[in-house]
């Protein structure tokens, strides 16, 4: 085996696991540090994608940008030294999710935690529906092709997926580090304290409703970086990417499995999954003529992933990485004691 | 009326008591009848307005989702969890019955005339029982191995609605991994169409559906209120606490309730089956969101509202298609759904005490 063909096959996995690291990192600002159950992270992540692309795939000014007009790499005609419309498209992505969760937040955030769930689901599926029906917006299902290359022209095509997981990757670290700073400061705390109790949190004085948006915009506004370089990672995007299975639940199972409350264990989770999802792409299917027990293998990895979140939660709710068990057993141990003084406080 | 209302000062005084009037009666025994009188009321505004064959599909189709939306009502009232394998139950329960009618059975076309006016024969109603029984207890061992456990943990109701997620994604699974993903269909005849009056053309199947679904409606409605398991469960939706200091066994609730409830979602599977005249292994999840808004609609736990519920949500996807793209169905589900949780998140029947 030639060794830059396993270059070549580790990077194309980098990239891919790395995004959705970052996914699994903005989910874990809504579910492993404030509590929120937001099982619509397909509609952040379409928003964020569709953002990213119709910004740097389509040309403002046909006059201008003749020869590009079908999607060139604007980076070319910029004279920036480097690619400008690459870091315009995620910021954009992030300010685009971070206003659409502040609207969805305050309709939303105020709602019981299971109708929470079903209304983000239902979000997502309009985001998904809006994209696949208004065609002139978005180009239907035909989706997004030619969507420029980062830096694609600096390196041969055959090294660029190396350079693009390098970038992956930088994303990835620059995100754990803001993500890292804001849950370690008072404000990260207070979230914690949300999570465990909401109660409590609006008892001491803290705007509870205010926090939780605040949260929800933070983790959409990683999400839709997470769709940003997507976008340019696959540089094809349809409205088929964003189902929910593939652009929410699998997100949820890594940052499960990995750990939620910790941010390298959401990103650990990521890298397991998606080592698991890849890993079963090779199984056979079998084809042919349904029927009963017309057992197709290549199925089995959805049921890998359902009884893996299944029995994560049984075993392990803490994940790989549960230095949190510590402290939730602490909590758990106290409010025990706590009801063994009071009894009727239950 | 409206100039009347904004001009006249005597006519709004006398509206404000109306207001008052209506909240009094919605709060009180007049509920069912006011609830009745307003849905006539908003129908006869809905044909005004509307294109008839599209009101009648709509029911029709709220007949669909009431069946799915009981049972879901009912487990989301007793366990207090939002089951999102409600539909992958559904789809379960369609394919076990597909299995019985082409494999036990052999036939994949049918050589009979069908029964009556239905597409379909009879092996499909021995189908339906035994694709019951067998969804029930699966969902019976499933919270024994899964919920029960969380319960025992004292676990969130948030862990057990994702865990829920986890058993919809596996099951889904299953059926793709031992059907396949491509469409199936029952054994059928071709049959006529009801022609109605105003180009209204009714399937004879959906006629079934309904009449299936109000049966199960009305059992179930009789079942909570008047037979001694059917208390305990309203007990134990009640405060599970005073339940089981009450005597009641509550574990064995539970297990009724996922056995009841799934055997309703297995039913809807078969009736959605036959109704779309195709099985496919995502026809149930996608159902989900309009189930959830009819559940809530209606108000969690009781079946009466899941059907009324239902009809409002089936009557509002339908309708909705005279003015905009029928791609946009499933979002006015939801968008009905965001407005009651924002309005009235008890929904229309609050759930008696």
């Amino acid at each position: 085996m030639d060794i830059s063909n396993v270059l070549i096959y580790l990077s194309g996995f980098i990239i891919l696991a790395g995004i959705y690291g970052i996914f699994s990192l903005g989910l874990n600002v809504h579910w492993g540090f404030t509590g929120l159950f937001n099982i619509g992270v397909a509609g952040f992540f379409a928003l964020g994608a569709y953002t990213a692309a119709i910004l740097t795939s389509q040309t403002p000014d046909p006059q201008l940008f003749e020869d590009h007009l079908f999607g060139g790499n604007l980076a070319q005609l910029l004279d920036f030294g480097f690619d400008f419309w690459f870091f315009v498209g995620l910021a954009a992505s992030a300010i685009v999710c971070a206003v659409a969760a502040l609207i969805v937040g305050v309709i939303t955030l105020r709602l019981r935690d299971d109708y929470l769930a079903i209304s983000t689901l239902g979000i997502a599926e309009g985001v998904r529906l809006t994209f696949l029906n208004e065609s002139w917006l978005a180009n239907g299902n035909r989706g997004l092709y030619r969507i420029p290359k980062f830096l694609g022209d600096l390196v041969s095509p055959s090294n660029y997926d190396l350079l693009y997981a390098l970038t992956v990757l930088l994303v990835l670290a620059v995100l754990y580090f803001i993500i890292q700073r804001a849950v370690n400061s008072p404000w990260g705390r207070v979230l914690r304290a949300i999570r465990e109790d909401e109660m409590t949190a609006a008892a001491s004085g803290k705007n509870v409703a205010r926090f939780k948006i605040e949260a929800f915009m933070l983790g959409a506004a990683v999400m839709g970086v997470g769709g940003a370089v997507y976008t340019h990672g696959v540089r094809f995007i349809d409205p088929f990417a964003f189902e929910p299975f593939m652009g929410t639940f699998v997100i949820w199972v890594m940052l499960i499995i990995g750990g939620s409350g910790r941010n390298i264990g959401a990103i650990l989770g990521a890298f397991i999954v998606w080592g698991i999802w890849s890993g079963t792409q090779f199984i056979p299917g079998s084809g042919g003529e349904a029927r009963f027990l017309h057992f197709d293998l290549a199925n089995i990895r959805y049921f890998l992933i359902g009884t893996l979140l299944i029995i994560t939660i049984l075993i392990k709710p803490d994940g790989v990485i549960g230095e949190f068990a510590r402290i939730h057993t602490a909590i758990r141990r106290l409010r025990y004691r706590n009801l063994e003084h009071n009894p009727e406080e239950d | 009326l409206r100039a009347f209302i904004s001009e006249d000062n005597e006519g709004r005084h006398l509206l404000i008591h109306k207001d008052k009037l209506t909240e009094y009666m919605i709060s009180n025994k007049y509920q069912p009848a006011v609830i009745f009188i307003t849905s006539l009321l908003a129908l006869a505004l809905l044909f005004w307005v509307a294109d008839p064959a599209l009101i009648v599909n709509g029911i029709l189709l709220g007949f669909v989702f009431a069946l799915g939306a009981i049972g879901l009502s009912l487990i989301y009232g007793i366990l207090k969890f939002a089951h999102m394998a409600h539909g992958d139950f559904m789809t379960f329960g369609a394919y076990l019955a597909f299995f019985v009618v082409s494999t036990i059975f052999g036939n994949k076309i049918i050589d009979s005339d069908g029964i009556g006016p239905f597409t379909f024969d009879y092996p499909i109603l021995i189908a339906i029982p035994i694709s019951m029984i067998i969804v029930g207890l699966v969902s019976v061992l499933l919270d024994f191995v899964i919920y029960r456990r969380l319960r025992m943990k004292r676990s969130n109701v948030v862990v057990m609605s994702m865990a829920s997620l986890g058993v919809a994604i596996a099951l889904r699974a299953v059926v793709r991994m031992l059907w396949g993903t491509q469409p199936e269909h029952y054994p059928r005849v071709s049959k006529m169409f009801y022609q109605l009056p105003l180009e209204i053309r009714i399937p004879p199947d959906n006629i079934f559906v309904a009449a299936i679904s109000i049966i199960l409606v009305i059992g179930l409605y009789f079942f909570l209120k008047k037979t001694r398991a059917g208390k305990a469960m309203r007990a134990t939706s009640d405060n599970p606490d005073l339940a089981k200091a009450c005597g009641i066994n509550t574990e064995r609730v539970v297990q009724g309730t996922w056995f009841l409830g799934s055997a309703m979602a297995a039913t809807a599977g078969v009736l959605l089956a036959i109704s779309q005249a195709q099985l496919l292994p995502f026809m149930g999840w996608k159902l989900i969101i309009p189930l959830f808004a009819a559940v809530i609609l209606g108000g969690i736990g009781s079946p009466m509202g899941a059907l009324i519920g239902a009809l409002i949500v089936g009557l509002a996807m339908e309708v909705s298609t005279g003015f905009i793209s029928p791609a946009y169905k499933p979002a006015i589900a939801f968008l009905i759904l965001l407005l009651v949780l924002i309005v009235r998140p008890q929904g229309i029947i609050k759930s008696g005490n």
